[in-house]
């Protein structure tokens, strides 16, 4: 049994009568509890629970301070290509919008991978658009081989691949994958990725269970907000995380969460996700799954970034550009070619200072290559 | 008590109290710490050392006279631990090695029969071994065998905070193993360390209940004086308890009087 079956309990309907059926004793009776079930969680993530948030947010402060400590890893993505076969209508590669599309040569790659490593960075994410006909498994095999002579941790989040592809990637020093479900909302999510690969809703949603199964380290998973009714979404991302973290208890499981924003394209934006919910849908999660990673990237403003650090986060991106080639690039060259905008310029060194600021110690490695050493 | 010395792989230590370094706020503190719990022996992750770093590196902040005790953080299988142990070693970390082989992200419980594995390998390349393991005769008896030089269990699991929940197991531990019993992860008081300290514990490990302190420097002199208490209690042989109050004015006394 995948995780589809699981998912597919939770119709819409029913997730949307259950939220607003939770109450006020329902969540202090929730937040009493030490461990809670997924149950609690859906309870934690209704409109009854927004009063209790300060609470919450204590709770969440508290278990993170005890799993993490007063730390913050810090990564930057890295862009390998924008090619993309898929026409994701909220997505700024969409196939359709006309923008400069372009892929590094291993060349390239080196010299982005200097640039970014001369910051001190030391964990990078790359990343390519869905075109398995321009970046091949064998082309991101090639680029990672590059890639580790300058970082001790290198992840993907790429296409959905099959398991022998990322078992195949992971023994090449791969250590994590992040697949981003986008939605889980199995009506919405052929109306949003009309056509392309990606338009697989099962084989998406099977994805980090394939990594897993792959030996991938660290497996990232998460829901675009802001594509369907947020706690839906947070809902089954958290189930969906739980689901791997007790059937793989080998893997890192973590989530993003990341907030729709603007890109290249007309994406008309029916569910918009405020702040306050943000940090509802964070503080859940964190009470749901005390040991799980917790990403937050630079879509968010500095301020609100600075502001969730003592929320749960764990992890977040600094010094990012979503330009293919981006950070070799000068400034002024940019061909607005982005995947969409981020909020959070800040430079590597800006971002250190803000989390020190924040009474947390930024952390640039956490993890020491295992395979190809002693 | 000045003869009482904590000796592990023919190396002696004033000071029972083992810290860590992983999650403080900034590591620039560490010596601080260091100082005020007068610890002798300090764990480091191998996987947060940056050996080749430009800038701050957790071992810059590590006083050069402490006994420096990597550990393989981050190993899911005996192999991934003998890897870590051996590049810390050619780092010039030296050739002590905690082992920690933990394969369930969600508890961080360590797996007893990959550390068990582990442990005869870098035993046998001439490694001091130290094994965090669960509290459990089988395997303290087994990684004796493999040549570990002290046994770490656990008292409740990594970073919780949750105290000597192994108690029973542990007294076992004290009682049976010939080698120091070092009570490594959960405890999260001074009063827990003293506690184990009391029992007859070798040494306390302690790191997260120290980092995440209000004022870490502070809680490492509680930790500190906790130990101390706790071994001085211990050596001083506690009186024994009972479950029944002991009469001041017994009521049977008259049929020893005289005797």
């Amino acid at each position: 049994m995948s995780f589809y079956n699981i998912c597919a309990q939770y119709d819409e309907e029913c997730l949307k009568e259950q939220l607003a059926s939770k109450t006020e004793t329902d969540v202090k009776h929730t937040l009493a509890q030490e461990q809670i079930s997924p149950e609690g969680f859906l309870t934690l993530l209704s409109p009854a629970a927004v009063p209790f948030i300060e609470d919450m947010a204590q709770k969440a402060h508290k278990l993170t301070l005890q799993h993490f400590g007063r730390t913050i890893t810090l990564f930057t993505p890295l862009y390998l290509a924008n090619y993309c076969t898929n026409r994701c209508v909220y997505c700024g590669f969409n196939t359709k919008n006309k923008i400069y599309r372009s892929q590094l040569s291993y060349e390239q790659v080196e010299s982005e991978a200097k640039v970014i490593a001369s910051t001190g960075m030391k964990n990078i994410l790359i990343l390519t658009g869905d075109a398995r006909a321009k970046s091949s498994p064998e082309y991101i095999k090639a680029c990672v081989e590059i890639l580790n002579k300058y970082f001790p941790s290198v992840s993907i989040e790429i296409y959905a691949m099959t398991e022998q592809e990322y078992a195949s990637l992971a023994e090449s020093g791969v250590d994590g994958m992040t697949m981003f479900q986008e939605t889980y909302n199995e009506k919405l999510y052929p109306v949003l990725h009309p056509s392309g690969p990606k338009h697989d809703y099962r084989f998406r949603l099977d994805a980090p269970e394939r990594s897993c199964k792959a030996g991938m380290r660290v497996v990232n998973i998460g829901a675009l907000l802001g594509l369907d009714e947020w706690r839906h979404d947070a809902f089954k991302t958290g189930l969906h995380a739980h689901y791997l973290q007790s059937k793989y208890p080998g893997v890192d499981i973590a989530v993003s969460l990341p907030r729709m924003r603007t890109h290249v394209g007309h994406f008309e934006q029916t569910c918009v996700v405020s702040d306050t919910e943000m940090v509802q849908n964070l503080l859940a999660l964190r009470i749901f799954m005390p040991r799980a990673g917790i990403t937050i990237s630079t879509r968010e403003k500095a301020e609100f970034r600075n502001n969730i650090m003592h929320l749960g986060v764990t992890k977040m991106s600094a010094g990012v550009s979503t330009e293919v080639g981006g950070h070799a690039k000068a400034e002024d060259d940019s061909d607005k070619s982005a995947q969409f905008d981020i909020s959070d310029t800040r430079s590597l060194t800006e971002m250190c200072e803000a989390i020190s600021s924040q009474g947390y110690q930024p952390v640039f490695k956490d993890w020491e290559p295992i395979f190809g050493t002693l | 008590m000045i003869d009482d010395v904590l000796e592990i792989g023919k190396v002696k230590f004033k000071s029972r109290l083992l810290i860590g370094t992983g999650k403080y706020a900034d590591d620039s503190i560490i010596p601080a710490v260091c100082d005020s719990s007068e610890s002798q022996i300090i764990t480091v992750a191998m996987r947060r050392v940056d050996f080749n770093a430009t800038t701050e590196n957790v071992m810059d902040f590590i006083p050069k006279n402490m006994q420096l005790l990597p550990n393989t953080s981050g190993a899911r299988t005996a192999e991934e631990a003998v890897r870590i142990a051996r590049l810390a070693k050619a780092a010039g970390c030296g050739d002590w090695i905690k082992i920690e082989v933990i394969s369930d992200n969600k508890y961080l419980l360590p797996d007893g029969y990959e550390t068990i594995k582990a442990t005869e390998i870098l035993a046998k390349e001439g490694f001091t071994v130290l094994p965090y393991v669960n509290a459990d005769l089988y395997i303290a008896r087994a990684l004796v065998d493999a040549g570990a030089a002290a046994v770490m269990p656990l008292g409740s699991p990594i970073g919780t905070n949750r105290g000597l929940k192994t108690r029973e197991m542990t007294r076992i531990l004290i009682e049976e193993i010939k080698l120091p019993i070092i009570v490594d992860a959960g405890i999260g008081r001074p009063s827990e360390a003293c506690e184990a300290m009391e029992m007859g514990a070798d040494a306390c490990l302690v790191n997260t209940a120290i980092a995440t302190a209000n004022d870490p420097v502070k809680m490492a002199k509680a930790f500190s004086n906790a130990v101390k208490a706790g071994r001085e209690a211990y050596l001083s042989g506690p009186g024994a308890k009972s479950n029944l109050a002991q009469a001041s004015s017994p009521l049977t006394g008259f049929l020893t009087e005289g005797q």
